[in-house]
C-alpha cells in the first residue's frame, strides 16, 4: 500500500508546486496522473521517488516513510537515460551490481528476453531507436523486481504507433508481478488504456481535481463505447481543473455522461 | 541625369541578374566577375567531395598525412642544400644531415638510451602522482560540494603560481636529487587533470546522476560508476594535456643541475656549444612526447568506442 497523505512542496523559490495531496494507492493498481502544465505531477512523482522530500506530508510504503530512493521503487523517466558507456545487457543489470554474476546474467537475459531485445544485449546505447531504449530503460526497472513503478510521461517522446505498442508492452509486463503503477501523462488515451483510476490535477498550486475511475475490463479497445465515454469525462474534468467552466458547465458534462451510460 | 540613373540601376542588378539589355559596361564585368568565381568554387567543391569514396579513397588517405610533411621536409632539404653549398657555414644551425649524425652517434653510443631512460623515468614517476592525485583531488571536489568550497579556493590560488617558482623550496625541502625533480612534475601534470575532473564531474548530466541515486549508489559507488565514466573522455584529454606538462616540466628540472637526461643534454650542448646534440635532444624529446601520447590515445581508444560524438563518425581519422 503507497499512501501519500497531504504532502505539499514548497520549492526553494517559493513555487508551490504540490499541495496537500492525499492519496492511497493499492498493491498491483494503475493509477494515471494527468493535468496540464505546471500542476505538480513531476513534482509529485519525484517525491514518490524520494529523489526529492516533500516540504510538508508523508509518503510511506508498507509502512515505512519514503525519504529517499527506495528499493522498493522503480522509476522510468521521460527519457530512456541509459548510461551511454554500458552496454544494453549492463544497462538492464545496473542494480544488480551486488549480486553474483551468474544470477545477474540470468536476470539480464530473462529480462531482455521479455522485452524482445535479446538480440541487441552487446550494443551500444546510442544504437538502439527511441522505443527500444525506453524498452531497455523498462527492463532496468523491472528486474529490480520493485513493488511500485513510477513513470513520468514516459512514451511522450515516442511516436504514436510506438507509443501504442509500448502501452500494450508495459501492461504485459505489468501483468508478469502486478507492481502498483503510478504513471504521470499528457496523453489522455494512454490514461485509459492503462489506468484503474485517473487522477486529474489542477495548477498554482498543484492539487487534486478530481478523480476518474477507468476500470474497463482489459484488453482495452481504444474505439469502444465505454473508452470514449472513460475520455470524455477525464476531458472534462481537465477542462474544468483549468477553469474553462464557461466552456463546458458541469450539469451539461453530466447530462453527456447519462446518456452515454 | 538620365544615363546616370540607369547605370545605379545596373550596377545594382548585374550582381544577382544576368545581364539585361541597355546596361553600362561597367556594371556588365562588375557582375560577371562576382559570380563566375562563385560558380567555380561550387563546381569544384561538389567534384573534391564527390572523389574520396571512389577509387581516389585510398591514395587520399596516404596522400592527406603526407601533405602534412611536405613544408618541414621542404624547410629541412633548403637548409640541407644552404649548407651543402656553402651559403652559410651552418655551425649554429646545423643541417639536418649534421643533427642525424650526432643523434645516430649517441644512439650507438648508448648514452640516447641511456639520457632517454632518466628522463622518462622522471616524467612516469611525476605523471603518475599528479594523475592519480589529480583525478582523487579533482572527483572529491566535483562532487562534494563541501570539499570544493574547502579545498579548491586553495588549490586555484597554488595553481596560480607558475610552478617553476617552486623549484628553490623544493631543492630546500627534498634536496637536488631525484626527489625535487619528480615533484615539480607532479605539480605540472596534477592541475590540468585536477580542472579537467573537477571541472567535467560538474557538467556530468544530472539525469543520469538521478539515475545513480534511483539506484541508491553510495557517493563512492556514484563517482565510480557514474561520474568517472561519464567525465572519461574529458578526463582523458586532461590526462593528455597533463602529460604534455609534464614533459615541459621535466626540462626545467633537469635544466637545475642532473647528471643525466636529455634535459642534461640539451644543457652539455649549450654549454660545449654543440648545436647538433641540442636539436638531437629536441627531436628525441619531440619523438617521445608524440609517441606517449599517441599511446595514451591509443590505449583508451577502446575504452570511448560507446561514445556519440561527431570525432566518432566513419571515417574520422
Amino acid at each position: 500500500m503507497l499512501a501519500l497523505d497531504r504532502v505539499t512542496k514548497i520549492y526553494p523559490n517559493g513555487v508551490n508546486a504540490l499541495e496537500g495531496f492525499t492519496i492511497a494507492v493499492k498493491p498491483g493498481e494503475i493509477v494515471a496522473i494527468v493535468g496540464g502544465s505546471g500542476c505538480g505531477k513531476s513534482t509529485l512523482l519525484r517525491a514518490i521517488s524520494g529523489l526529492d522530500t516533500p516540504t510538508q506530508g508523508t509518503i510511506v510504503l508498507d509502512g515505512e516513510t519514503i525519504r529517499s530512493p527506495n528499493e522498493k521503487i522503480g522509476v522510468i523517466f521521460q527519457e530512456p537515460r541509459l548510461l551511454p558507456w554500458l552496454t544494453v545487457a549492463d544497462n538492464v543489470g545496473f542494480g544488480l551490481a551486488d549480486r553474483p554474476a551468474s544470477e545477474r546474467r540470468e536476470r539480464v537475459a530473462a529480462a531482455l528476453e521479455r522485452v524482445g531485445l535479446t538480440e541487441k544485449a552487446n550494443v551500444w546505447p546510442r544504437e538502439l531507436s527511441g522505443g527500444q531504449a525506453q524498452r531497455v530503460s523498462i527492463a532496468r526497472a523491472l528486474i529490480m523486481r520493485p513493488e511500485v513503478l513510477l513513470l513520468d510521461e514516459p512514451f511522450s517522446a515516442l511516436d504514436a504507433f510506438t507509443r501504442i505498442d509500448l502501452q500494450d508492452h508495459l501492461l504485459d509486463l505489468w501483468a508478469d508481478t502486478k507492481p502498483t503503477l503510478v504513471l504521470v501523462t499528457h496523453d489522455v488515451d494512454e490514461a485509459i488504456v492503462l489506468a484503474d483510476r485517473v487522477i486529474v490535477m489542477k495548477p498554482r498550486p498543484g492539487r487534486i481535481q478530481e478523480e476518474v475511475i477507468t476500470d474497463l475490463p482489459r484488453p482495452r479497445d481504444r474505439q469502444s463505447a465505454a473508452f470514449d465515454f472513460a475520455k470524455r469525462r477525464v476531458m472534462a474534468a481537465l477542462d474544468r481543473s483549468l477553469d474553462r467552466s464557461a466552456v463546458t458547465s458541469d450539469t451539461e458534462v453530466k447530462v453527456i455522461g447519462g446518456a452515454s451510460y | 541625369m538620365q544615363t546616370v540613373q540607369t547605370a545605379a540601376i545596373g550596377a545594382g542588378a548585374g550582381v544577382r541578374r544576368p545581364v539585361t539589355d541597355g546596361i553600362p559596361r561597367e556594371s556588365v564585368a562588375f557582375g560577371a566577375r562576382t559570380m563566375f568565381p562563385a560558380a567555380m568554387s561550387v563546381s569544384e567543391t561538389a567534384t573534391s567531395a564527390a572523389s574520396p569514396g571512389n577509387s581516389k579513397g585510398r591514395s587520399a588517405r596516404w596522400l592527406r598525412p603526407a601533405l602534412g610533411l611536405l613544408l618541414p621536409v621542404a624547410l629541412a632539404a633548403i637548409w640541407e642544400l644552404v649548407v651543402y653549398f656553402g651559403w652559410s657555414n651552418g655551425r649554429l644551425v646545423p643541417p639536418p644531415s649534421r643533427i642525424f649524425l650526432t643523434f645516430a652517434d649517441l644512439a650507438q653510443s648508448g648514452e640516447l638510451w641511456r639520457h632517454t631512460v632518466a628522463t622518462t623515468l622522471r616524467v612516469a614517476s611525476g605523471f603518475a602522482l599528479g594523475v592519480v592525485s589529480g583525478t582523487l583531488l579533482g572527483a572529491l571536489t566535483g562532487y562534494s560540494f563541501y570539499a570544493r568550497r574547502l579545498l579548491d579556493p586553495t588549490l586555484q590560488a597554488l595553481r596560480a603560481i607558475p610552478s617553476i617558482a617552486w623549484v628553490p623550496l623544493f631543492i630546500l625541502w627534498l634536496g637536488i636529487f631525484e626527489a625535487s625533480k619528480v615533484t615539480l612534475i607532479a605539480v605540472g601534470v596534477f592541475f590540468p587533470v585536477y580542472l579537467g575532473v573537477m571541472a567535467a564531474i560538474l557538467a556530468v548530466d544530472r539525469k543520469i546522476v538521478e539515475v545513480g541515486r534511483v539506484f541508491r549508489l553510495s557517493g563512492l559507488q556514484m563517482v565510480r560508476r557514474i561520474l568517472l565514466p561519464a567525465v572519461l573522455p574529458e578526463f582523458i584529454v586532461a590526462v593528455r594535456s597533463g602529460l604534455g606538462l609534464g614533459w615541459m616540466f621535466v626540462v626545467a628540472a633537469e635544466f637545475l643541475g642532473a647528471s643525466e637526461g636529455l634535459g642534461y643534454l640539451l644543457i652539455d650542448g649549450q654549454q660545449l656549444g654543440k648545436p647538433a646534440q641540442i636539436v638531437a635532444a629536441i627531436v628525441a624529446f619531440a619523438i617521445i612526447g608524440k609517441l606517449t601520447d599517441w599511446l595514451i590515445v591509443l590505449a583508451t581508444a577502446p575504452l570511448l568506442r560507446w561514445q556519440d560524438a561527431f570525432g566518432n563518425r566513419q571515417g574520422a581519422a
